[in-house]
């Protein structure tokens, strides 16, 4: 965001005070730096290759030895190593497609915000339509079509489940819009465009991260559910959503293949929205109370 | 300061800088038509200060707004009449050369400090802004420009507060650095919308000295709208007193104070309250409302409330005359001067 990267190091640091006071987002902070980093070394943290087929070591159980120390799945495969890559793959798909949806989202709520009339209703009732489809059913269309790589699904997720970013930033610029420094800019004479993105937007800087975070966090998840449906990421690469799929036959029997993942997709979720949340706190520099 | 010794410098010499000719807004709020502003008529001198006063809803702001063509949709279509600044008619001008203007040749000051800054950008910021985009400043230069408007509205250890978020600053600082803000490029004509109404009264003198301070320095005409009376006096040059949308009585300041022509602005002046009248009586107040959109009278607007009504008063509306040197009234009764 732009207002962050306009404070002089004074406010960095003021900023930094007020989001250490946050437990819950220093410590959501703390699980993504962890995430973010074992999903950039997974190649150099997996004990093995996560495709590596071993027959012989079916279903080891985690703890077990130190050669498959989250024990491995019904392939042989190492658990940790495509927990490692399968992160690599859900975060991955998750920022792109969070950035897709901000940017989309963003651009339209701010154009039918402030603009009004009949481009407002114009696009508002795209979203309305949009709204009226089930997301999983959509992405199921389109992924028929489509060929899925990584790119391809965060592209299709991003792009079908921007309109709840739409409506925030709409509904946040028409608050915006009519407050006076808006009218003083324009008295200043800036221009319509400076008003919409120099003004307006990095004054609805803080729904639109909180928005984000829990866009991240709703991607991994949407991800994680078509990657289960078979039409996501596909074998042999592992991703947490597919290593649910292989996971549900031995349910009953080895439960670990599937809390695992499922554990990894539960704390991704959690620590994105932790830090979201400290991260609104901290930087709205209406809320600062500090000189 | 006495009002005699705040002559401008071409008090009456040379053209106007700022002319305004029959300037009307009228709304079509069905089944009527709201006649909002309706067919004003002033000049502008260069370093001179107009005070435009009048009670809530007698069309002093949106006169500055279609000044500063800042009207929004769907109002921006309907002003009519004439506004000219140095030459050029501010009406017919398109938005990209009206936006080219505003900031650098006419500017303004809002009412409210607390709200008129934008929260999330330092005030140095703020005002660096338009000398870069006007003036074609390099943000360095700009950067430095803007302490020494700082330095210029007398804010204390400017170069702290260029660093600083508007939330920081009291409301009368923010409203020096409101100025600061509008008088970046130095505009000829600066329009300032009761700029201290939402001042403690300390503090609106201090603004209204630096106003007229920085008049001298920097020549600009000021047009200052006020519902105060106590401000005019202290800082305008000439008044324009507003009614319904139609300025009713326009004078030098003096002038206006020493012998008000108008019934409305006897009025005003008389319900002004003063420790020295004694006893403590009913403070005077003119009786009545003003005339609602629908029920504007065909005649005098003001002649429902009026002591001085006469039977000519219910027929025409009563043009501006001229009375005195300078002094023209909108009435068919005139009070004596």
């Amino acid at each position: 965001m732009s207002a962050t990267a306009a404070l002089p190091e004074s406010q960095i640091g003021r900023v930094w005070t007020r989001f250490r006071r946050h437990r819950l987002a220093l410590a959501g902070a703390a699980v993504v730096a962890l995430l973010l980093a074992s999903a950039l070394f997974a190649p150099v943290f997996a004990p093995q290759d996560p495709t590596l087929l071993d027959t012989a070591l079916r279903f080891r159980a985690p703890f077990a030895d130190w050669a498959h120390p989250l024990g491995t799945d019904e392939l042989g495969r190492d658990t940790l190593s495509r927990l490692l890559h399968g992160g690599r793959v859900s975060l991955t798909v998750g920022l792109v497609a969070m950035v897709t949806t901000v940017a989309t989202g963003a651009l339209i709520g701010i154009t039918a915000g402030f603009l009004g009339g009949w481009i407002d209703t114009l696009l508002m009732r795209f979203v309305d339509t949009m709204l009226c489809f089930p997301q999983v059913f959509l992405l199921l269309v389109v992924a028929a079509f489509v060929p899925p790589t990584l790119l391809s699904i965060s592209l299709v997720i991003g792009l079908t489940s921007w309109m709840e970013v739409s409506r925030i930033v709409r509904a946040e610029i028409l608050h915006l819009k009519e407050q006076d420094f808006v009218a003083a800019a324009r008295a200043l004479g800036a221009s319509r465009a400076r008003i919409m993105f120099r003004e307006l937007l990095p004054n609805a800087a803080a729904p639109i991260l909180v928005a984000a975070t829990l866009k991240v966090a709703s991607a991994v998840l949407m991800e994680s559910y078509i990657s289960y449906l078979g039409y996501g990421v596909q074998p042999p690469l592992a991703s947490w959503g597919n290593m649910l799929t292989n996971a549900q036959g031995y349910f009953d029997t080895v439960p670990w293949l599937a809390i695992l993942p499922g554990a990894a997709i539960t704390l991704t979720v959690m620590g994105f929205n932790f830090l979201g949340d400290g991260l609104r706190d901290a930087l709205d520099p209406r809320l600062r109370m500090d000189p | 300061m006495s009002a005699a010794a705040r002559v401008p410098d071409e008090a009456g010499t040379g053209a106007p800088l700022l002319s305004v000719r029959d300037l009307a807004l009228h709304i079509p709020v069905p089944p009527h038509v709201l006649r909002a502003v309706d067919g004003i008529s002033f000049d502008l001198r260069r370093g001179e200060t107009l005070g435009l006063v009048g009670e809530s809803g007698s069309g002093k702001t949106l006169t500055a707004l279609m000044l500063m063509r800042l009207l929004e949709p769907p109002l921006d279509a309907l002003p009519r009449g004439q506004v000219v600044l140095d030459g050029i008619d501010l009406m017919t001008l398109d938005e990209a050369r009206m936006s080219a203007l505003r900031g650098r040749t006419v500017s303004m000051v809002f009412q409210e400090p607390m709200t008129s800054l934008n929260p999330i950008m330092t005030v140095g910021r703020q005002i660096a802004e338009p000398l870069v985009r006007h003036l074609g400043l390099s943000p360095r230069q700009a950067a430095a420009r803007a302490e020494a408007m700082l330095r210029l509205v007398h804010i204390p250890d400017p170069q702290r507060v260029a660093g600083a978020y508007p939330h920081l600053l009291s409301g009368g600082m923010r409203q020096r650095a409101m100025i600061a803000i509008a008088l970046a490029c130095r505009p000829a004509v600066l329009v300032a919308d009761e700029p201290t109404t939402a001042l403690d009264v300390t503090v609106q003198a201090q603004i209204l000295e630096l106003l007229g301070e920085l008049q001298r320095e920097m020549g600009s005409a000021i047009l200052l709208i006020t519902h105060d009376l106590a401000v005019i006096a202290e800082t305008a040059h000439r008044v324009a007193v507003m009614y319904a949308g139609r300025i009713v009585e326009e004078a030098p300041v003096a002038s206006l104070f020493a012998a008000p022509r108008h019934p409305y602005t006897r009025g005003l002046l008389a319900s002004i309250p003063r420790i020295e009248r004694v006893p403590a009586a009913t403070l005077p107040e003119i009786p009545g409302m003003v005339p609602g959109p629908g029920d504007r009278p065909a005649g005098c607007a003001f002649m429902a409330r009026c002591m001085r009504a006469i039977s000519g008063c219910a027929a025409e509306a009563p043009p501006l005359a001229e009375l005195g040197p300078g002094h023209r009234v909108a009435c068919w009764n005139p009070a004596d001067g």
